[in-house]
């Protein structure tokens, strides 16, 4: 079957075989929330932000197959405020100082929390202390706002072809690893590279542009993440 | 009690940017000894930016301060333009610079000025601080309010159309500016630009008809004779943006001049005592205990020779004249600098205004990496100094700052001194007395949030205290 029938927040869309929730979505102008999803990339389901009901049931829209029949809920306050939990939660593990963060305007994840309307973090602060790993000539890598989106793992490997980055650890140690026992600059990782310009946040960053960007003109200054997806349609 | 001697304890000193706490301690005979202002507010930017890249420092140490962060995105942009390799901006970028450091300068002296001082001279300095405020000067003279918060309003929709917000913007960024000046946003402020500066030029007068009504009062309140520290154009015109330094003594002689801001650690230094976090800077050659400066719109409109904008230029000639050939030492005269300045920058904004290179779209420079950043602006407050290291990651390895209010550290202290000497009557803090404290420290408009690197409290706490360090008598007011 090529036309696959779903319905989502009540509104019946068609997916063609293959397609993920998420896809469908997009396609027929339907905003899903999402942090780790990017489609250029393979999906990687990590951050959860894109999860709906399936049928009663939460799964990642961004992994999950749509299948004929299927009952979505995506735009309801239980979804909303699970997601802005989650928002939450990756910023009090990390250390997101929005105010002086060159990518403000243009992080992902601002974007989200002004969105899902989170003004302040209720839960505590982890205040790890995470260094700068800033050896490599062109790039720096800054894990206080590392959100382990793997966006930067998925780059790498199936759009540089280098395998520059990697998951380690587990639960709160989890952390981005580099295929070195040395720093950044020891690394194949080149500023043009996919990996280089593709994280949510300011933890990848390409040196020296910095705030060249005016306020007004930054990606999010003029509508909220998602605008473009609901206005495609 | 065996002794005598005594201490007074100012706390908090109110209507200043910060808050701190004020000793008077007297000697076994009654007489004032000595008088301390202690700060007591903890910051540690010059320790945040170490580890960061070198393009974020002007965005993190603005945040020192709401009331003039412009002065350290600026001052932290030009070190680091060093850093870039860049040692002269494109014509637009300078000039969107000084155009963001004008606004901010009309607004913070406009705000000072009006809403900070005005309530002293306009209600009395013995009028009950309940109303001694800005709240009672809008009721009382309801018209000047408005206008101050226009005035204020004016210098912060500047700092917003080059910055891209009224506090805390961008703008200024190494080797360049990120912006400039749409004919939308020029024609916007421009339609006001004469009323500002007439308005700055009615507050001048203001302040110069009450200030000579009430000379023998106000000229010698506080007052001392000290060295002037500034930056000033290579011409020796008034330059809050740019410019070398010029140190003069008591009679208007040079210590020294036509310093390079990167030179600035051979001629001046920093001390530490054991009862403030704010330092003490000094002039090398003169030492700790002599080598004491003034710094901000008084020393700056003593040390200058011009300035380039006329209504500011007469007026200049006219405060010169207060000084009889020698330099103007009376603390209440910062106000009229001030103000002078306020005129000034007001002027120098429509010529801005009118430049059509603020349209053009040539704003950023790069060049060779260097390792070491210098750099010196005038903040409406004084003279600031910004040091950075940049190791070969473009990571920040050393800070150092000396802000315009740690400089004017040892010229409060005077102040206060001075001021006890004069009004104190026995071993009691009256309110007479506490005021006049007040009025002497706010005269410098210290900002003690940016002052203190080392620790923050100014509502005020004052003690005076006797020769064996008994507390005679406190008066805390929040």
């Amino acid at each position: 079957m090529d036309k696959i029938a779903i319905i989502i927040d009540g509104k019946e869309v068609e997916a063609k075989a293959g397609q993920t929730i998420m896809e469908t979505a997009i396609a027929a102008g339907i905003y899903i929330p999402h942090l780790c999803y990017q489609e250029e990339l393979a999906p990687g389901g990590h951050c959860r932000v894109c999860t709906v009901l399936v049928n009663g049931r939460p799964q990642s829209s961004c992994t999950h197959p749509a299948a004929e029949g299927m009952v979505i809920d995506n735009d309801t306050p239980e979804l909303l405020e699970e997601r802005r939990r989650i928002i939450e939660m990756l910023f009090v593990e990390g250390n997101h100082i929005c105010p002086f963060c060159e990518k403000q305007g243009n992080c992902e994840l601002q974007a989200l929390a002004y969105r899902f309307g989170m003004i302040v973090p209720t839960l505590p602060y982890l205040h790890r202390k995470i260094e700068v790993d800033a050896t490599h000539p062109d790039v720096f890598i800054d894990r206080n706002r590392c959100v382990l989106c793997g966006r930067c793992i998925r780059a790498s490997r199936d759009v540089d072809g280098k395998n520059v980055f990697g998951f380690e650890g587990r639960g709160p140690q989890k952390s981005i690893a580099l295929n070195t026992k040395g720093a950044l600059s020891d690394t194949q990782l080149d500023a043009a590279d996919k990996a280089a310009s593709i994280c949510p946040t300011g933890s990848i960053v390409v040196k020296r542009v910095g705030y060249a960007i005016p306020y007004g003109k930054r990606k999010f200054d003029k509508e909220p993440i998602g605008s473009e997806i609901e206005k495609a349609k | 009690m065996a002794s005598k001697a005594r201490k007074i304890v100012i706390n908090p000193v109110t209507r200043i940017e910060g808050h701190a706490k004020v000793t008077i301690r007297l000697d076994e005979n009654g007489k004032v000894d000595k008088a301390r202002m202690h700060i007591v507010e903890f910051r540690g930017f010059e320790r945040f930016v170490q580890g960061r890249m070198y393009w974020e420092a002007p965005v993190i140490v603005q945040r020192l301060c709401g009331i003039c962060p412009v002065s350290h995105l600026l001052c932290a942009s030009k070190a680091m333009d060093i850093v870039a390799g860049v040692d002269k901006l494109t014509p637009t970028a300078e000039k969107m610079r000084r155009l963001l450091h004008f606004g901010q300068t009309y607004q913070s002296h406009a705000l000072h000025f009006f809403h900070l001082s005005a309530p002293d001279l306009l209600l009395g300095y013995d009028a009950d601080p309940a109303i001694r405020n800005v709240i009672g000067l809008a009721v009382e003279h309801t018209e000047l309010a408005v206008q101050a918060v226009k005035m204020r309003k004016w210098g912060q929709e500047i700092i917003k159309a080059t910055s891209g917000k009224k506090i805390h913007g961008t703008g200024s960024i190494p080797g360049g500016f990120n912006k400039n000046l749409s004919i939308e946003e020029r024609d916007f402020l421009l339609k006001d630009v004469d009323q500002m500066i007439q308005w700055a030029v009615d507050g001048l007068n203001l302040y110069k008809e009450l200030y000579m009504k009430d000379i023998d009062t106000l000229g010698p309140l506080g007052s001392f004779e000290s060295n002037d520290v500034s930056i000033v154009r290579e011409d020796g015109a008034l330059d809050i943006y740019d410019g070398k330094l010029r140190a003069r003594d008591k009679d208007g002689n040079d210590i020294f001049d036509m310093v390079e801001p990167v030179e600035y650690y051979k001629y001046i230094k920093e001390g530490v005592r054991n009862w403030s976090y704010m330092k003490f800077p000094f002039i090398v050659s003169l030492g700790q205990e002599k080598g004491w400066y003034r710094v901000g719109p008084l020393s700056r409109v003593n040390n200058c020779d011009f300035i380039d904008s006329p209504i500011a230029e007469k007026e200049r000639q006219e405060f010169k004249a207060l000084g009889k050939g020698r330099p103007v030492h009376s603390t209440m005269a910062y106000h009229w600098a001030r103000l002078i300045e306020t005129v000034h920058s007001a002027e120098k904004i429509k010529e801005l205004l009118g430049d059509p290179d603020l349209q053009k779209d040539d704003l950023l420079l790069t060049g060779e990496r260097r390792p070491e950043g210098i750099a010196i602006i005038e903040a409406p407050r004084g003279t600031l100094f910004h040091h950075y290291r940049v190791d070969e990651n473009d990571q920040i390895t050393m800070a150092n700052l000396i802000v315009s209010t740690t400089s004017n550290n040892q010229p409060m202290n005077e102040s206060v001194r001075i001021v006890a000497e004069q009004y104190l009557e026995g071993e009691k803090i009256t309110e007479p007395l506490l005021n006049l404290v007040e009025v002497a420290i706010r005269a410098y408009d210290p900002c003690l949030s940016c002052a203190t690197h080392a620790v923050g409290q100014m509502p005020m706490h004052v003690t005076l205290i006797d020769a064996d360090g008994n507390m005679l008598d406190e008066k805390v007011r929040d």
